[in-house]
This record gives structure tokens, sequence and C-alpha cells, in this order.
């Protein structure tokens, strides 16, 4: 089996998704007016774990929560930057892809989050095009290679460098024995609309395409010689800015360090805070609504900045999640709860309805947006529990849609003398947040008849109770407090029995019903063919392809076709 | 051996003994490039000169025991053509995982793109030279120097060729490309520059022309003899005949050199100097000082070290492996000849200290041939330093550290003395014009670069040959400028 649980470099005891622009060894921001450069310059020993050089700009998770950081800075600390120039620093390489022998050495359950993070990291860079029109612009200049050239593909242009050797390649095939990691074989034919056949001849050969081809087959946007190269660029940074729809005016708001406490028991955060119990394997994330009503004027908004409710929130979760994924492998369940005044969670969902068209609340809509897919893909039992005291109300409702399992309380528990539990719906569930195939939730978890739909959608505003929310098909199992312990109980004991393999595949499978986006294939196909190419001899026994890659050495291949 | 094969047939518009004209794909391919081919020798090729009259050698056969004839040729008409060694019987391939297989005649197919690679990257070495070189015709020391410029010149212009013949021939449209692609990137090119560093470095004066014959020519000699053992045999084969043309680039290097040194030497002891390092006094002579020479030589033997790559090569042992690139002599070699277990050390920065560290042999292959080319190296400074110990001065030009002045592999990112000592950025920067040329040593070699073009005539910086070519004397009429 490939892969040893590796050191942290640096003495690290947990991957940290934290960083900002002052603390990036991989990455420079520059700001110009409308046009931003994100230049990287990967730092060769700056690798997360030890035991490998980041060489020729290729990449590990670190350099990616790097990416990951400056794409949401752009969004929300700058508000006036319309286009984004993704470039290198190094000479003739503009991107190598992921670090093979990050990836030789690394255990499975590493790769899989180091691909569904850079994954992330790119659909957020189309989320950031699409949505807040922040446009990015690739400039090749040099090789661009697996992870590299889909770091391209996830841009709105791409403009190679024509000196006779600048190219773009996908060379998993022919090279290392696995496929592309982030998309790259779907975005080739379903983005970029390159030829089936022409996609089979690039994904075969190592060097790659360039010039001309590479424009005609639709690989890259256009080519230009070196001498010229600036000036296109300026050109091109001109006219995407002139056509953006980004409408951010003022001062952005600083994303501060998120204020949390890690310990071995669990995270704390404001709002958030996660008891991991690692005998049950169980993660409890629960989330405190805010304590007094949120501030209606957008300008109010603006100066609670990064503490205003609905953005601290969306980051702390995102941050909780992230860390649950990478440093908790064992964590079989999340179990979201949450506490509070209900009516102060839906004023949130108020403030975001009726100021939608601000940039600032733009950007939180779609943040909360992404946190969410961030859960649908994770491969970890998710649960909501809701109970006395909580209040899963518009956005926090989309906890208990997301779930694979919802329980509610029917009435009070002896002993406390809380009122019973009520769902309550806003327009927050009914269109702002979309899973990755272009449903939301409630739209997905009624594909058998569209009218329960809109009985649900009837509810606005209601305070449902636990028979009521069942009834609308709202949540699972209701249950009183006779059955509740005893339910409960079994069935995270149950859960945590099987096959942690199959319960991925089987939730993943159950949790993206209906139609496919290019998003949602992304990551169909990744959890599918990748991964089940990443655990084969050919590629990870002792003789494959990543093992001996670098050594000189041929692969050996089973060649039955599976 | 037939002799269709050793002669060279000149029937065609494209001198060969592949028997182009039978091969009417291949021959219509390379018509097709010529064009090209005469318009980049026209725009890249040697500035003026090209009606002049230059004793050339060409190539008639090629058995080693006779291949060339002399004669007065203008360079655009120069018959370039395509000349491979005789072909082995029962050739095998002689390493990597193939070893003792047949010699592949065509190109097995999953080597495809890394042989297209290799042959390209050679490629792209042979024009670029002649670019580098373009200017040097005009401030030519001697008509004899001259002429050693211009056959070293349309040799390269061959050597494109022959590169371009296994592109055409093996490689389909692929190939086709590449070929057009040989002739669109330029030298120093901010567009299209060539493929390695060395090769867009400028060449400014004759001095470095030596340097550059002795040194980077020497890197495409070892170069050479790697393909030479190629298991693509076609490969071999050309790469074979190429050797033999490529021993006189490096003899007018090393014999340059020598001329430079004799005549420091001899101009110094007229004058009296005892100390060579009185670089003031010796310059007033008109004559290069010996440590302006060791610098020059600094830079190019480092610049040539950078040509081997990094010192542990994936790409290097992917080529081993594949039996497409072998070592320096592998037929000589006793040893397995597979590399799958054995180790080779490698001079490596740990921790801040320059340590020898055992590598898998088989990534360790860039290494390996530098370590050959170095010792290759050593035999020309011997002949230099025996000139200036014979004039009587206590003075030796020396090979610098393998950590001096690197731009790839192990020492780029670290500043290291020509002894080797390691040292800070900022000594580096106070001290580096001690042992690299700095401007005002380039200002002054350029001022010394008058042209001298009457016959038997030699600038004063440098001694007249001891023989001249083809057995002519040193006052042979070896370029009519004016015809």
């Amino acid at each position: 089996m490939a892969g040893e649980d590796r050191r942290l470099a640096g003495g690290a005891t947990f991957i940290d998704f934290q960083t900002e622009p002052s603390r990036y060894r991989h990455w420079k921001l520059a700001v110009d007016g409308e046009v931003a450069t994100l230049t990287m310059d990967v730092d060769e020993n700056g690798g997360l774990h030890e035991g490998y050089l980041l060489k020729l700009n290729s990449y590990d998770l670190g350099v990616d929560i790097e990416l990951a950081d400056a794409v949401q800075r752009l969004r929300f600390e700058h508000p006036q930057v319309k286009v984004v120039v993704l470039r290198s620093a190094k000479n003739r390489v503009f991107c190598a892809g992921a670090n093979i022998r990050m990836l030789a050495g690394s255990t499975h359950a590493h790769k899989v989050n180091f691909c569904k993070f850079t994954n992330e990291t790119r659909n957020g860079m189309e989320d950031s095009s699409e949505n807040s029109g922040q446009r990015f612009i690739t400039v090749v200049n040099g090789s661009a290679a697996g992870g590299g050239y889909e770091l391209a593909l996830a841009t709105d242009h791409i403009i190679l460098a024509d000196d006779g050797s600048s190219a773009v390649a996908l060379p998993e095939v022919p090279l290392l024995a696995v496929l592309p990691g982030t998309g790259g074989l779907t975005r080739v034919v379903d983005k970029r609309k390159v030829r089936r056949d022409h996609a089979d001849f690039f994904c075969t050969i190592e060097e790659g395409v360039k010039g001309k081809r590479a424009v005609a087959w639709r690989l890259v946007d256009e080519i230009a010689p070196n001498s010229k190269l600036e000036g296109k660029i300026a050109e091109r940074a001109k006219e995407f800015a002139a056509g953006s729809k980004r409408n951010g005016d003022g001062k952005g708001v600083a994303l501060t360090p998120i204020e949390r406490i890690i310990g071995g028991a669990g995270l704390r955060y404001g709002f958030v805070s996660v008891d991991i119990d690692r005998t049950a394997r169980i993660a409890t994330v629960s989330i405190k609504a805010p304590e007094a009503a949120p501030p209606a004027a957008i300008d109010a908004v603006l100066a609670q900045g990064a503490a205003f409710w609905p953005l601290q929130v969306a980051r702390e979760l995102d941050d909780a999640i992230l860390h649950l994924r990478a440093n908790e492998p064992e964590t079989a369940m999340l179990v979201f709860k949450s506490h509070g005044d209900a009516a102060h969670v839906l004023a949130c969902d108020a403030v975001l309805e009726a100021n939608k068209s601000h940039w600032l609340v733009n950007e939180i809509r779609h943040y909360w947006k992404r946190v969410l897919k961030r859960i649908d893909v994770t491969s970890r039992t998710l649960v909501t529990l809701v109970e006395p005291g909580s209040c899963f109300a518009g956005t926090l409702a989309e906890l208990v849609f997301a779930a694979d399992r919802s329980y509610m309380l029917i009435g009070t528990r002896q002993g406390d003398n809380r009122p019973p539990p009520a769902i309550e719906l806003s327009t927050m569930n009914f269109g702002p947040y979309p899973m990755s195939h272009g449903l939301t939730r409630l739209q997905a978890r009624f594909q058998a008849d569209p009218a329960d739909l809109e009985r649900a959608r009837a509810r606005i505003g209601d305070a449902l109770d636990a028979e009521a929310a069942e009834a609308l098909g709202l949540v699972t199992f209701a249950l009183d407090d006779i059955d509740w312990d005893d339910e409960i109980r079994v069935f995270f004991e149950e859960r945590a029995s099987f096959s942690p393999d199959s319960l991925t595949g089987m939730e993943a499978n159950l949790r993206f019903v209906g139609p496919e986006t290019m998003e949602s294939k992304i990551f169909a196909r990744l959890t599918a063919w990748q991964n089940w190419i990443f655990q084969r001899p050919n590629a990870v026994g002792e003789e494959g392809a990543l093992r001996r890659y670098g050594s000189g050495q041929k692969p050996k291949f089973d060649m039955t076709r599976v | 051996m037939n002799m269709n094969i050793m002669n060279v047939d000149y029937s065609t518009k494209i001198p060969n003994n592949v028997n182009l004209a039978e091969d009417r794909q291949v021959l219509k391919a390379l018509e097709g490039w010529h064009p090209g081919y005469i318009d980049w020798w026209q725009d890249m090729g040697p500035e003026g000169f090209q009606q002049s009259l230059v004793y050339l050698r060409t190539a008639y056969s090629v058995d080693p025991r006779g291949w060339a004839k002399f004669d007065y040729v203008r360079m655009p008409d120069y018959r370039w053509g395509i000349l491979l060694a005789p072909q082995e019987e029962n050739r095998v391939v002689p390493f990597g995982r193939h070893y003792g297989e047949p010699a592949w005649q065509e190109v097995p197919g999953e080597y495809r793109a890394m042989l297209r690679r290799l042959i390209v990257i050679q490629g792209d070495t042979e024009p670029a030279s002649v670019e580098q070189q373009r200017h040097l015709g005009k401030t030519a020391p001697s008509l004899y120097d001259m002429r050693n410029l211009f056959q070293v010149n349309v040799e390269e212009g061959r050597h494109l060729w022959a590169m371009v013949y296994l592109l055409q021939k093996y490689f389909g449209r692929d190939g086709r490309e590449e070929a057009d692609e040989l002739l669109r990137r330029r030298s120093g090119d901010a567009d299209a520059p060539r493929m390695l560093g060395a090769f867009n470095e400028a060449t400014p004066d004759w001095l470095s022309f030596f340097m550059f014959t002795y040194f980077t020519d020497r890197d495409g000699k070892m170069q050479l003899h790697s393909l030479a053992q190629s298991g693509f045999d076609p490969l071999s084969r050309t790469c074979r005949f190429m050797l033999t043309e490529e021993a006189h680039h490096m003899f007018v290097g090393e014999t340059g050199i020598t001329r430079v040194v004799q005549r420091t030497c001899d101009a110094m002891r007229a004058a009296g100097i005892t100390d060579p390092t009185d670089i003031a006094r010796v310059r007033a002579l008109g004559v290069i000082d010996l440590p302006t020479i060791q610098k020059k030589l600094n830079l190019h033997y480092t610049l040539s070290l950078d040509l081997f790559g990094s010192e542990v090569s994936t790409n290097a042992a992917n080529a081993f492996n594949a039996g497409l690139k072998g070592r320096y002599h592998e037929t000589q070699i006793e040893d397995d000849h597979r590399l799958e277990s054995s180790t080779y050390p490698v001079l490596k920065l740990v921790n801040g200290e320059i340590k020898r560290v055992d590598e898998p042999a088989l990534t360790a292959l860039n290494m390996r041939l530098r370590d050959d080319y170095s010792q290759d190296c050593v035999k020309g400074l011997l002949r230099w330093n025996k000139v200036i110990s014979t004039a009587g001065y206590e003075f030796q030009l020396k090979l610098p550290h393998v950590a001096f002045h690197r731009h790839i592999g192990e020492f780029k990112d670290a500043h290291a003395t020509p002894d080797g000592i390691l040292i800070d950025d900022a000594t580096w920067t106070k001290r580096k014009d001690e042992w690299l040329p700095s401007a005002s040593d380039g200002d002054f070699i350029a001022s010394l670069m008058k042209p001298v073009s009457g016959i038997g005539e030699y600038a004063p910086w440098i001694s007249p040959p001891k023989v001249g070519i083809d057995n002519k004397p040193g006052d042979f009429e070896y370029v009519k400028i004016e015809t």
C-alpha cells in the first residue's frame, strides 16, 4: 500500500487551512486598480509535509491553501478588482501540477482530501468569475502540465506564449498511469469543448500541445509571442474588466484572522464549536445564533465586516469542516446541532435577501453556497439533530436538508423546560444555495413529486414542529422523548460499524439526486474513477507508475482491462 | 558495408548516403525544408562573406580513413548533406531494459515522444551556435581563423540537417513541425529563444569563440557520444558521423586558446615582464593577460556544465532505461549496462555543505556524463599550462569547482568561489569580478578585436598556427574575400 503517514514540516501538529498574504510562501498577490495579479512562485522547500521538494512550481495542499485564500480575499477584500491575472514567476514553467513524490508518498486518504480541496478551489475560481464578475486570465509562459493545465482550465481565458516550447499537457495517463485529478478531462471536453478525438490524442502525449494547434484544438484561447505577451495581457485585462458585472465600490471587508482554540477534544470558534468523541467516532458541530438581531442597514453590515454573523459563521464552519476532513480521518459522522434564537437567524436571512444586489451580500450568499457544497461532498455521514433550543431556520435549515439523516424531537424532553423544537423555512431554502448539480437541497429532496416543494414553499415563515416537518418530508424521523436517546444511540453505533468505503460510495450516490452539471461530474468522476485508479497496483504498486516515477525504470502493468 | 553507403550520392539536390533518391517522401520533405534553411542561413548565418570563396572541407564519404575533400566554396553553395556512419551488422541495444535486443531500425511507439525530444534538443543547439557566432567574421584575427570559423559554422549547419533528416524520416507530421520550429527559434530571441541557456548567450569576441568551441562544443561531443550509443540505430549512426566532424571544432578551440596563451607569454618575455598577474603592464602590450583568460575559462566552463542538466535527473534515467541515450563509451564499460541496483556518487549541497552522496546510478547519469566531460576538459589545460611553464612563468590555468557560478542543478541557489568554498550573497557580489569577466575586461578584449585579412598575417594578440589546414601553410589564402 502506498503511503505511510508523513510528518508535517516545521513541527506542525495539524494541517491549518488559515493563512493570509503576508504568510504566503508560494504566491504573490498584487492589486493594481481593477486588475489583480496572482503570481505562482512555489518555494521548493516549502512543502506541507517532509520528504519532497516542490520543484518546478509543483504544488501540494499547502500551496493550494494559499491559492484558495487569495481567491477568497480577492472577493471580499478587493471589491474593485474585476480581473485576476494568474501567472508564474518561474522561468519556462507555468506549473508542473501536483507534486508526484508528494502523491506517491501520501496516504490514500490524504490524496483524496487533497484532490477534493483543489477541486473546490478551482470551482471557487469559476464561481468567482460567474457570480462575482472577477474574471480570470491565465498566462502560460512555459509548460503547464497536469494540474498546472487544470488550473488554467478553471480560468476564463488562457494565453499561451508562442515561443516554440511553451505547451499545455495532461500527461497523467502516459506518465503516471492515473487520471488528471482536478477536473482536467471534464473541463477539456465539457467546458472548452475540445473534440473528443483531439482530447484523446492530447491526453496520451506527455509533451502536450503548443502554438497554433493548441488554439485550433481549443486547448487555449490565444497565443502570443513573448515580445507581445505583456501587451496582450494588458489588452485582455482591460477588455475583461470592461465586460465584468462586478459592481463593488468603496472599501473591501478585511477577512481578519478567525479566532479559534484547537484542543484535543475539539475546536472552539466564536459561534461554531466542534466536540470530537474519538471512541464513538463522532464530531458534533454546533452553531450558535447571533445574540441580537443583525443591523438592517447595509452600511452597518459593512461596518461589522467579518463579524457580521452570516459571514463569521460561514468562515468558522468552513474552517471546521476542512479541519475535520484533513485532521480527523477516523471520524465517521458529523452531527450538526444549533442553539439560539431562530428569529435572529431569520433576521440575518432577511438582510441577505433585501440587499442581495450589494456586492458584499452577494459575496456572503455565494460563500454560504460554497460552504454548504463543501459539506455535501464531505465523505462522512452527515446527521442533523433538531432538538429543543435549536435554531434550524432559513440558512441553517440547509444543514437539515444536507444531512444523510435528520432526526427531530417531538415535543419537549423531560426535565428540559425549553419549548419543542421547530424548523422554519425562508426564501434562502428555495434558490440561493444550489448544490453542485444545480438543484437546491429541497428540489433534490422532492424529486418524486415537485408538488412537495410547493407545499413546503407555502409554509415559509411558519414555525414547523416535528410532526409538521415530518409530514412535509423535511426530516427523516420525528421521535418523541421516550424513543429519542435509544434510537439515536443505535443509529450511531450501527453507522460506525459499517465499512467507511462503502458508506462513502453509498452516500455520494444518494446525495446527488437528479441531473448533473460539469461541477458535479468532476466530483463524481473523481470519486469513482480517479480514486479507483489511484488505488490500483498499476499506479501505486511497488512496480506501479507512481512508485517508479523518477527512478528511470518503467512501470510494470497488469494488462487486464477491467 | 557496401560502397553505395560509404560514398555520398550527389545526384540529388541533397547529398546523402541514405538512398534519398529512392525515398521520395523524405526527399520531398527535405526539399520542402531546404528553402527555409537557406533563408535562415542568409538571415542568421555568418554576417557578410557570403560571396567569399572559403577553403572548406566537404564530406564525400563516411569512411573514417578519408571522408572529406577541400576546395574553395561560397558558403550558401555548400553541399549540406545527410550522412550516416555505416550500419553495423547485428547491432544490439547496448544498455537499459532492452539490453541485448536487436537495435531498432524504426522508432518504437512507446518511446516516440522521448526520442523526438532528445533529437529536438540536440538539433536546437546546432543552428544556435551559428547564430551566436554570426558577427565574428568581421573581426577575424586572420584568414586562417576566419576559415575555421566558417568551417565550424557550415558543419553545425550540416548537423542541423542530420537531426532534421531523422525528424522528417521517422516522426511524421510532428517531426516536420519540429523541423520548422528549429528554424523559427533564434539564439537570444525574446519571442522564440533556443531551448538551452548557454545557447542564448552572446559570443562577443574571438576568445569567447575559442572557449565556446573548446568547452561548449565538448558538451556537444559528450551528448553525441551518448546518443551514438542509442538503441535507435539511425540516431546512433547519425551521431557517430557527426563526431567525426565535431573533433575539428574542438581542435579549433584548443589550438586557438593555445595560440592566445603562446602570444601572451611571448610578449611578456619580450617585454621582460616577470609577473603575469601585472595586468596593466601585460595589457599595455596589446595581448590578453593570463588572469583574464582564466576568467573567460571560468565563465565558459560553468555555462557548459549547466548544459548537462540536473545532476539527478528523471529524464536521463528514463532515456537510459529505454535504451535511447547511453553513457560515454557505454560499450567499453564493464558492468550490467542496466544500472537497476548500482549507485553513483553525486556532489550535493547538504545542510549548507558540499557533500558526496550516493544516488541510484540510473538517476545520476547526467552527473556521470559531466564527470567524464570534466576529465576530458583537463587535456587542453595541460597543453596550455605547458606553454606557460615553458615560457618560464609560474601561473596555472585551472578548471573551477563545479559549485562555482551555476544556474542549473544542485548548486544553483548557492554561491561558491572557484575553489569550491561556499560564500554568501554579499561576498559573491563583491568578488565575482575577480572570477568572471567584468564589463571592463570585455571592453579590453573588444578593443583588440581588429580584423586582419592580409594573407599570412595574424592579429597581434594571437600566434600563427604551427601548421595550417589540409597541410597548407599559415600564409595560404584560406578565404578569398573579394571575388
